[in-house]
C-alpha cells in the first residue's frame, strides 16, 4: 500500500500573542508544531503500515525551510520518506493555490492508494486544502474521519457528524481527512530520531513541479486579505471578592434590578 | 470572468433526512440583508429526494426563488453528487454570492465546489458586509484560534463564496404565506458520478444539546476537577431553564461529550445568560461565547482571562457558589422572562 500524508507546520496557537499596538501576531518565541489533526493523519498511515506488509508512508508539506524540523519529527515517528515543497513563489498562497501546488507534487509522486490529511490546521482552521487536493486529483474524499477499516481495495470509514456519524465506503484511491477522535498519535522513537536526522529531506521548488508561477502563491490566490485586526475586547465588567453567600445575594439583586430574571 | 454578469445571493439549503438544518434559516436572514443591500434577489438551492415540502419554509424565511434538485441519488449527502449538481447550476445561473453553513457537510462540500469552479472560499465567517462602493462582499473570520480577525475579499472571481459559522447570524421572522418562485432543475447525475457509498447514518444516542438555541448556558471547565461536577452544573442549568456547555479542557479530559463544547472548535453561542464555571477563558473559548448578552464567571483565580469578558465575575470556589445559585433560582421559581 502506498500512502501519502499531507502535513503542515503550525505555530502553537495556544501560545500566540498579539501585539496590542500593531495588531499583528508575535511569532517570536512561539514554538512550531506538527499540526494536531495531521498527527492523527500520520498515525492512521503508520497504523496501516504496522498491519499491511510492504506499505510505505511518505509525508508531504508545503512551507518555509524550517518546516524540515516537523518533517524530521514525522520520520522519527515512523514515516519512510518526506518531501518539502518550499519556494518563495509559493508564499502568500490561499487554500486554492496551496491545494494546486500540493496536488501537483502528489501527481509527481504518482502512485498512491490513500492520501491522508488532517481535517484542518490550527492556524487557518479552514478545512479546505484536503477536499481541494482530492478535487484536483479527481479522487473521492471523506472528511472528519473517526474510524477506518481497510478491506482489500476498499475502505469503510466513519465520518463524524454533529449528531452522530455516517458509515461510508469507497474504493481506493481516496483522500481521508482525520480528526482527533481517530487515534492517539505515537511518540518518536530514539532510533527514529537518530535515523531522521541522518537522512536528507528533498526540497522541491516551483521548477520541480509541472506548474507555472501564475498557478501558485499569492498571485494565483482568488482570496485576498483586505485587512486583519484583533478582536475588540469586550468592556470589562465587575469582579467581586467576598463571601459566596453575600455575593450570590448581590448578584441576584442585580439581575432582578436589571430585569434579566 | 465578467464580474457584472454574476447576480443574486444564494444560500445552500442543507437538509438532512428531510429536515432543514437550523443554520440555513440564519443564512437566509443574513442573505436577505445582503441581497437587499445590493438590490438583488435571494435564492435558495435545495437538494434531496422528495423535498418539495421544504420550499415553503425557505420562502417564508426570505428566499425569493428556490432552485430544487430532486433525485434518489441526492437522498443522502455525498460530496461528489452534491458538488456536481451545485457546480453545474452555479455555472449556469451565475450567482454573485453563495453562502453555506459551516457544518460538517458545508465544510466538506464548499471547498470541493470552489476548487472545481475556480473561485475563492472564505471559511467560518462570523461577519459579512457589502462594500458600499463596489458592492463586493467583505468576509470576516477568526484565524489563529480567534487571536486575529481577517477580512477577506475576492476581487477577481465570482461567485464569492463563504461558509458561515452556525449560531452567529440572525434569522428573519418568517412571513407566512409569502410568495416565491420555485425552479425545478434537471438533475444530470449518474451512479458513476458518486464514488462513495453511504452505508448507514447513525444518530448518537446521547441527548442532543442545542447550544445555539439555548437562552441560558451553564458551562464547566477544568476547574470542575471531575466529571461529577457536570451533574451539579446540570442542576443549575435545569433551575435556570438552560443547558450545559463545556470548555475544550473539560471535553479533552473526557468529562463530557464533545457536543457540549463551546468555542473556536466547538459551537459558537450567544445566549441571554452564560455562566462560566471553572473556565479560565482560553482565547478559543472566549471566541465562542463572548457575544452572549450577559456573562457570569466563577473562578478561583482572579486573574483568569474569563473575567476580562464577564459582566459579573465572582472570585472563589464554584462548589460554594453553585449550590447557592441553584437554591436562589429554585426558590424564586422564576424562569427567564419570555420576550
Amino acid at each position: 500500500m502506498k500512502i501519502l500524508v499531507c502535513a503542515k507546520q503550525v505555530p502553537n496557537t495556544n501560545e500566540v500573542k498579539i501585539d496590542p499596538v500593531k495588531g499583528t501576531l508575535i511569532r517570536e518565541g512561539v514554538e512550531s508544531i506538527l499540526n494536531p489533526d495531521d498527527a492523527n493523519a500520520l498515525e492512521a498511515a503508520l497504523t496501516i503500515k504496522d498491519h499491511i506488509e510492504g506499505t510505505t508512508v511518505t509525508v508531504i508539506s508545503m512551507g518555509p525551510p524550517q518546516a524540515k524540523e516537523m518533517l524530521n519529527e514525522c520520520l522519527a515517528m515512523g514515516a519512510d520518506n518526506a518531501v518539502l515543497l518550499s519556494d518563495r513563489a509559493f508564499g502568500g498562497a490561499d487554500t486554492w493555490a496551496t491545494s494546486n501546488t500540493i496536488a501537483a507534487a502528489l501527481r509527481k509522486i504518482g502512485d498512491y492508494d490513500i492520501i491522508f490529511a488532517g481535517r484542518q490546521a490550527i492556524d487557518g482552521d479552514t478545512a479546505q486544502v484536503g477536499p481541494q487536493i482530492a478535487e484536483r486529483l479527481d479522487i473521492p474524499q471523506i472528511t472528519y474521519v473517526q474510524d477506518i477499516k481497510i478491506d482489500g481495495r476498499k475502505v469503510v470509514v466513519q465520518r463524524q457528524l454533529e449528531d452522530g456519524y455516517e458509515v461510508i465506503e469507497a474504493q481506493l484511491p481516496v483522500m481521508l481527512t482525520c480528526i482527533k477522535e481517530l487515534n492517539n498519535p505515537r511518540y518518536m522513537t530514539v532510533e527514529g530520531i537518530y535515523d531522521a536526522y541522518a537522512s536528507e529531506i528533498p526540497v522541491w521548488g516551483l521548477a520541480d513541479l509541472p506548474l507555472d508561477e501564475t498557478k501558485v502563491g499569492l498571485k494565483a490566490s482568488p482570496t485576498k486579505v483586505f485587512r486583519s485586526f484583533t478582536p475588540a475586547p469586550k468592556g470589562k465588567g465587575v469582579v467581586w471578592k467576598g463571601s459566596p453567600k453575600e455575593l450570590t445575594g448581590k448578584l441576584w439583586e442585580e439581575l432582578k434590578e436589571k430585569h434579566i430574571i | 470572468m465578467e464580474l457584472k454578469n454574476y447576480k443574486n445571493v444564494w444560500v445552500f439549503a442543507e437538509q438532512r433526512a428531510g429536515v432543514i438544518t437550523p443554520v440555513v434559516l440564519e443564512l437566509l436572514g443574513e442573505g436577505r440583508r445582503l441581497a437587499d443591500e445590493i438590490g438583488v434577489k435571494l435564492c435558495a438551492i435545495l437538494l434531496g429526494e422528495n423535498i418539495a415540502s421544504l420550499t415553503d419554509t425557505l420562502i417564508e424565511y426570505g428566499a425569493d426563488i428556490v432552485y430544487t434538485a430532486d433525485s434518489p441519488l441526492l437522498k443522502n449527502y455525498t460530496t461528489e453528487g452534491y458538488a456536481k449538481v451545485i457546480s453545474d447550476v452555479i455555472n449556469e445561473y451565475m450567482p454573485e454570492i453563495v453562502l453555506y453553513g459551516a457544518t460538517n457537510i458545508g465544510r466538506d462540500l464548499a471547498p470541493r465546489i470552489a476548487a472545481r469552479i475556480g473561485v475563492g472560499l472564505t471559511a467560518d465567517c462570523t461577519k459579512l458586509e457589502i462594500d458600499p462602493e463596489d458592492k463586493k462582499l467583505m468576509q470576516t473570520r477568526p484565524a489563529f484560534g480567534g487571536n486575529l480577525m481577517a477580512t477577506i475579499i475576492c476581487p477577481d472571481t465570482r461567485p464569492q463564496m463563504s461558509t458561515v459559522r452556525p449560531g452567529v447570524m440572525q434569522k428573519s421572522q418568517p412571513e407566512k404565506g409569502k410568495n416565491g418562485q420555485i425552479v425545478k432543475l434537471q438533475v444530470a447525475l449518474a451512479d458513476k458520478d458518486i464514488r462513495t457509498i453511504v452505508r448507514e447514518i447513525v444518530k448518537s444516542k446521547k441527548e442532543l444539546v442545542s447550544l445555539t438555541d439555548a437562552d441560558v448556558i451553564v458551562s464547566g471547565g477544568r476547574g470542575l476537577g471531575s466529571p461529577e461536577g457536570f451533574e451539579l452544573l446540570k442542576k443549575l442549568a435545569d433551575a435556570m431553564g438552560g443547558v450545559v456547555g463545556a470548555s475544550r479542557a473539560a471535553v479533552d479530559s473526557g468529562w463530557i461529550d464533545h457536543s457540549h463544547q463551546v468555542g473556536q472548535t466547538g459551537t459558537t453561542v450567544k445566549p441571554k445568560i452564560y455562566v462560566a464555571c471553572g473556565i479560565s477563558g482560553a482565547i478559543q473559548h472566549l471566541a465562542g461565547m463572548q457575544n452572549s448578552d450577559l456573562i457570569i464567571a466563577i473562578n478561583k483565580n482572579e486573574r483568569a482571562p474569563i473575567f476580562g469578558v464577564a459582566d459579573y465575575g465572582l472570585v472563589g470556589d464554584l462548589y460554594e457558589y453553585i449550590p447557592l445559585l441553584i437554591a436562589a433560582f429554585e426558590e424564586d421559581a422564576l424562569c427567564l422572562k419570555q420576550e
